[in-house]
């Protein structure tokens, strides 16, 4: 299935991905490739076929409700691109004013 | 004891001139290390390396081995790599770096300078059983890729001839212990990533039941699919690892709870009495003659053993990959939505939180990553999600009843691991498609969630090929038996690149 340039910006912006334009060009082709290929798989008859989301027996796995050690706070932070601490700075979320 | 170099013999070989007192573990971890060094350029297998502190670590298992060793660490003093997809901890509890500590880059750049405050599993479990770790290898970014091409850090190199490709997504790991750079190395499998390189680098890459070892501390690609394994240059040796590796983690909720054999008893040498299936399916058109022959060679081998052959059919085999194609990159598409530059990884610096997600991974993640999270978010889209998700599991149902009904009927199945031996750098670059269709014979076991293990098995145009047996849920003992009674009957036990032992 060919998909359009708009498509590919929707799905680009879904996945919160900046591509420039040669980047959207690219996938708009790759992608309408790949998509082209995997809908062979309309051909299977699955009327009768349940979906396998895992091969194993999932159920829900509750541990002890016991207090256990974490990690200490300049631990968790070590990693982080920007802080103020003791805490995480992120970018502006609203405008001032608002 | 074989005639090769020290850097290029077996675990099992070196544990008993460990305990014998014939060679110690700092004499191991350097003929290892004067390999990192001398193959550094050339092969690009490590992304991180502490030489100190696995020196360090040596004389340590060499001071335990001076008072009789200890029979609870089963690989002491024996030196390996982790894929860098494997966290290892590299901050101290004061939030400071950890001496020794080595970053975690999954290959990306969006990790680059990641320093784990806490250790992966595999890490702990193969620390616990007293092998020595010499640092993180390659692999293409967040293990999408077969040729580890797609490394943000460059391309590793196949030992066997430095123009080709050591598949991938593990060919840091599998170019590694190809070229004497470490005793074993752990590498992950979510569609072949363990079992391909092997092949191409001829050595043995086992990929274990999906649940079989913690994927704690394993950056996540396809959560359903993604399983951690050795690559070793003998069966025996993939059984010592898996041994220490294999168990029930209360970390991971989809581990499994089953009792962990010694998979080393059932390596008896006989497949008398054993039948083993080769599905007509898995010689797939485009299959290069030369690694057909090989492998139907090595399938006479095992005939001549004493095991029965049988051939049996896995008509979905070929819907494997368009099934695979879109579960993986839908779990990745989620698994990777946290990096948002906002708690560890790079950032963009932008100055709205929006701009910021979208610049950090515009400019974080590369090509091959992007198209996947692209692919897997139109997948799942509102308006796609059944036509596509939903399809494709029930298709894994088809695919993973067709391999239950025929191991039903026999022990094993035998298999090409790769259509093809190693490829030129750079050949399928361009060609997503053509790339993908490196996994055709592994993919498939990931979606059942089976074991499967490369043995090399030959050589085609004067490189390896891989035999691959497939085996039933948690039984990697008979795979592990097949694969060893095949080695020892083959004679490619001594199988190493020519470029390898040049320093002897």
């Amino acid at each position: 299935m060919a998909i359009t340039r708009a498509d590919v910006e929707h799905v680009a912006h879904l996945a919160r991905l900046h591509l420039t334009d040669e980047e959207l060009d690219r996938m708009q082709t790759q992608l309408s490739r790949i998509l082209e290929a995997i809908e062979t798989l309309r051909d299977v008859d699955t009327s009768h076929v349940g979906p396998t989301a895992s091969v194993i027996q999932l159920e829900n796995v509750m541990r002890d409700d016991v207090v256990s050690g974490s990690m200490p706070r300049d631990v968790t932070l070590a990693n982080a691109p920007l802080r103020d601490d003791p805490f995480l700075r992120v970018p502006t979320v609203l405008e001032e004013g608002r | 004891m074989s005639e090769l170099p020290l850097a290029d013999r077996t675990i099992t070989e070196m544990s008993a001139a460990l305990r014998h007192g014939d060679t110690s573990a700092r004499a191991l971890t350097d003929a290892c290390l004067a390999r990192i060094e001398r193959d550094a350029e050339r092969l690009n297998t490590f992304l991180a390396t502490d030489a100190e502190a696995a020196r360090r670590a040596a004389d340590e298992a060499d001071a335990v081995l001076a008072e009789g060793g200890d029979p609870h660490r089963p690989l002491l003093g024996i030196p390996y790599a982790l894929k860098d997809i494997f966290v290892t901890r590299a901050v101290d509890w004061d939030g400071g770096n950890l001496p020794g500590g080595l970053p975690t880059t999954a290959g990306s750049f969006i990790l680059e300078g990641y320093r784990s405050p806490y250790p992966s599993a595999a890490q702990e479990a193969l620390e616990g059983a007293g092998a020595i770790l010499l640092g993180k290898t390659n692999c293409d970014e967040f293990a999408m890729g077969s040729s580890n091409e797609n490394s943000a850090y460059g391309p590793v190199r196949n030992p066997w001839d430095e123009t080709t490709v050591p598949g991938g997504s593990s060919g840091g790991s599998a170019a590694a212990v190809a070229a004497g750079q470490a005793y074993f190395a752990l590498g992950t499998d979510t569609g072949g990533s363990i079992r391909q390189p092997a092949s191409l680098t001829g050595t043995v890459g086992l990929k274990p039941t999906y649940g079989r070892v913690s994927r704690f501390g394993m950056v996540a690609f396809a959560s359903s699919l993604d399983q951690a394994g050795p690559f070793t240059r003998s069966v025996r040796d993939a059984a010592l690892v898996l041994g220490a590796i294999a168990g029930h983690d209360p970390r991971d909720s989809t581990s499994v709870d089953t009792p962990v054999p010694d998979y080393t008893a059932s390596l008896s040498g006989e497949v008398k009495g054993l039948r083993l299936g080769v599905p007509r399916e898995f010689f797939v058109p485009g299959m290069e003659p030369g690694v057909e022959t090989v492998v139907r060679a090595a399938i006479d081998t095992l005939r001549d053993l004493g095991a029965e052959i049988v051939d049996v059919s896995l008509p979905s085999t070929d819907r494997g990959l368009a099934t695979y194609y879109i579960i993986a990159p839908a779990e990745a598409s989620a698994n990777l939505a946290r990096y948002d530059g906002v708690r560890y990884g790079a950032s963009a610096g932008a100055e709205e939180l929006w701009e910021n997600y979208e610049r950090t991974r515009g400019s974080g993640f590369g090509a091959e990553v992007k198209r996947r999270v692209m692919l897997g978010t139109y997948a799942l889209s509102a308006g796609y999600y059944d036509a596509y998700y939903v399809k494709a599991q029930q298709v894994r149902t088809l695919i993973k009843d067709e391999f239950d009904g025929v191991l039903a009927d026999v022990d094993a199945i035998l298999a090409p691991t790769s259509p093809n031996v190693a490829f030129k750098l750079g050949a399928k670059v361009d060609d997503p498609l053509a790339m993908y269709l490196n996994d055709a014979c592994t993919l498939p076991v990931n979606i059942a969630g089976l074991p499967g293990i490369s043995v090399p098995c030959g050589l085609s145009e004067g490189l390896p090929v891989g035999l691959q047996v497939i085996g039933r849920a948690f039984d990697e003992a008979t795979i592990l038996r097949v694969a060893d009674a095949y080695e020892r009957a083959a004679g490619y036990a001594d199988l190493r690149p020519p470029t390898a032992v040049t320093d002897a």
